[in-house]
């Protein structure tokens, strides 16, 4: 049997103008939480719709399991579990009644207590769709998705819009389907719940793949370890030899990269006791004042902003 | 972090779990999708107040406002007025001792108020007796009443004024229910009634679901699509056994309707519609993202039945030419082997023909609306 999914240069055209996907290849191993990381229009919805069979490509092959979504489409059905980004199911059913429905579908499907204690909807098992929560909601459908038994979950963008502690239910849910053997691809925009949940993340930005690999490795190699972001009083005097300024700053021990953030720097480095006495002692000898000054682990966001230039949520 | 240290009690709990063999709890059979999305949309129905209201309470509702607006009139009473003059005394006793007194109103105004009160109608006919003996008939060609009214009082006077009858003639009554305008609406309302809900029912349903990406999610699913067209278009029939009891019943028990042809027969038909006006929907439905869209669609196919069909007044009144397209809907098809069906008491296979055409509407629009259908 094949890995899970794999894919090898998918390419979607919609109208014969918008490329959403531009050459996109992927292997995703069993037993992996991999995560596909990008802003809002960068392709993951329409790239993780072909893979679950619903979108067709213009382009590029697709394996599931090995098989492709001409070899059986029915059968792989039955391996996979989907929660799409948006979908309102009957508001006029209730919760057990929804999942019933799902599982009817399935050749073997799980209990429908089990899944109910599972997503913690027990208390809700008899409450109409209409009358959850957001959360609540979202755990149904992904209750939808796991009702069949699947051997890969996909999630496209799981907890957009949930509030904190429904978006960490749902991650211990992902968790559990994952220790019990399961495969699980998902998308996001929120870099947090890349790094805390994927084993491994694809960077997606323009329909490809930026980066890959860990959350730690993606950090580790292009994010540096950490970021020290600092003002001096002086930046308006700056605005006409910005680069010279910038080269500057690159030039401190330690530091890997270095970017301006409205009217901050920030600085990727490898080792801030080495760096912050040096760039101390620069603002010193210039006789400028520092206004502010902090240091924290670097994130796939730093990541993110060092591979586009851009904020991974831009509103 | 805050939320890293909420989370590892839980983290911890699920560590010391044993990893679960996945294991089936069940096996499903064939139809068990089909029967749980069949059984979901009834549920659904149920839950739907709108629903009961459009396909229940309405049909009802209009079946007494236009039975009772249109019910037959105890006796045909004809009212007159005669003008008054010299002879107006004589002629109305003539009137009031004739045979035809009982079913005669008349009464004297002065040529104004008389002509003027036929004009608005209140009179059907109005009689004049002018000096040498003869009358004249102000009467309204293009009312029915008004010719027949002149026919029974020329009759009244002619006798009461001395002419024999050439022959002895008699007459019974007969006014069976049958006849009267309500048996004629009911099976008309029924067939439109199945042909609303069928298209709303269906058609509605399909895009509703479709705009919400149920449609989608459905077929993320190993779910067979005609499970789930089929569950759609059946659910109709559950409903459409409930309408036909309803009107039917509603008919029988209010006008005192009879039921010529068996129920067995009226149900059969019933479902027929049914599934074809659902085809229909579907059809109609099968590509409409918006259900604005899908509003307009089903109106624009409905619009010609509602007027052609024959549901409230009978298509025969068309120009002639006309007729055979008009055999040609469903709506007609439907209505008519209704109508023969419960009025007549005609045999199923009598109405094959209709059936067929009924058949081929449903068939087509069926196969056309799964190649056509757009799932997301």
């Amino acid at each position: 049997m094949g890995s899970p999914i794999e894919c090898v240069n998918l390419r979607k055209t919609y109208d014969g103008k918008v490329e959403a996907v531009r050459g996109l290849s992927l292997r995703i191993d069993a037993g992996e939480c991999f995560g596909l990381l990008g802003p809002n229009g960068a392709g993951k919805t329409t790239t993780i719709e072909i893979l679950e069979g619903l979108l067709a490509p213009t382009s590029g092959e697709v394996h599931i399991f090995g098989h492709t979504w001409d070899d059986n489409p029915r059968q792989l059905r039955e391996w996979i579990g989907i929660s799409l980004q948006e979908t309102r199911l009957s508001e006029k059913l209730n919760v057990r009644e929804t999942i019933e429905l799902f599982a009817s579908f399935y050749n073997e499907p799980s209990s429908t207590a089990d899944i109910l204690e599972e997503l913690q909807l027990t208390e809700k098992s008899d409450a109409w769709v209409g009358k959850l929560s957001g959360g609540q909601k979202q755990r149904l459908a992904v209750a939808t998705a796991l009702v069949g038994n699947p051997r890969i979950l996909f999630l496209d963008e799981p907890t957009t819009g949930l509030d904190p502690q429904s978006r960490r239910q749902l991650w211990d849910i992902v968790r559990a389907f994952q220790k019990k053997g399961g495969t699980v691809l998902l998308t996001t925009h929120y870099m947090d719940e890349a790094e805390r949940l994927c084993d491994r993340l694809a960077i997606v930005d323009h329909g490809v793949i930026i980066a890959e690999g860990t959350p730690s490795d993606l950090i580790d190699r292009l994010g540096g370890h950490h970021v020290v972001e600092f003002q001096v009083n002086n930046s308006a005097n700056n605005n006409g030899n910005d680069s010279d300024s910038l080269d500057r700053w690159r030039s401190l021990p330690s530091v890997e990269s270095v970017r301006r953030e409205d009217s901050s720097v920030c600085l990727s480095v490898r080792e801030p006791h080495l760096t912050i006495p040096a760039l101390l002692d620069v603002i010193a000898n210039d006789g400028h004042r520092l206004e502010h000054l902090s240091t924290r682990q670097a994130s796939l966001e730093d990541v993110f902003v060092k591979l586009t230039g851009r904020h991974l949520r831009e509103d | 972090m805050a939320t890293t240290e909420t989370n590892a009690p839980q983290l911890e709990a699920n560590k010391n779990r044993q990893p679960q063999p996945i294991l089936p709890a069940r096996r499903n059979g064939r139809w068990s999708g089909y029967r749980h999305l069949l059984w979901a949309r009834i549920l659904e129905l149920k839950r739907e107040p709108e629903v009961v209201f459009w396909v229940f309470v309405f049909p009802l509702l209009l079946a007494a406002g236009l039975g009772i607006a249109f019910r037959n009139k105890p006796a045909d009473i004809t009212s007159v007025v005669v003008i008054d003059g010299a002879g107006a005394q004589k002629t109305l006793a003539m009137l009031q001792n004739s045979a035809a007194r009982s079913t005669v109103r008349a009464i004297i105004l002065d040529r104004d108020a008389a002509l003027k009160a036929f004009h608005f109608g209140k009179f059907d006919l109005a009689i004049e007796s002018n000096p040498d003996r003869s009358y004249t008939y102000y009467y309204d060609p293009a009312r029915p009443e008004s010719v027949l009214s002149r026919a029974e009082i020329d009759a009244a006077l002619q006798s009461a004024a001395g002419r024999k009858d050439a022959v002895t003639t008699s007459a019974r009554a007969s006014s069976e229910p049958g006849s009267r305008y309500i048996d004629f609406l009911i099976p008309g309302l029924l067939g439109m009634n199945l042909m609303n809900s069928g298209m709303w029912g269906v058609g509605f349903a399909l895009v509703e679901m479709r705009q919400r990406k149920l449609l989608k999610r459905f077929i993320a699913t190993p779910m067979r699509r005609s499970d789930f067209l089929l569950a759609l278009t059946s659910s109709r029939l559950v409903l459409m056994v409930i309408e036909v009891g309803l009107l039917l019943g509603f008919g029988v028990l209010v006008f005192h309707m009879r039921v010529q042809g068996s129920i067995l027969s009226v149900i059969l038909l019933g479902s027929v519609g049914a599934v074809a006006f659902g085809g229909v929907g579907l059809l109609t439905a099968c590509r409409a993202q918006k259900i604005e869209t899908v509003s307009g669609l089903i109106n624009v196919v409905m619009m010609p039945m509602w007027i052609f069909s024959g549901v409230f007044f009978s298509y025969q009144r068309f120009p002639a030419i006309t007729i055979p397209f008009i055999k040609a809907l469903p709506l007609t098809a439907l209505n008519d082997a209704l109508r023969a069906t419960i009025l007549e008491g005609a045999s199923l296979g009598s109405q094959s023909g209709r059936l067929l055409v009924l058949a081929v509407w449903g068939g087509v629009s069926f196969i056309l609306a799964l190649r056509w259908l757009r799932w997301t």
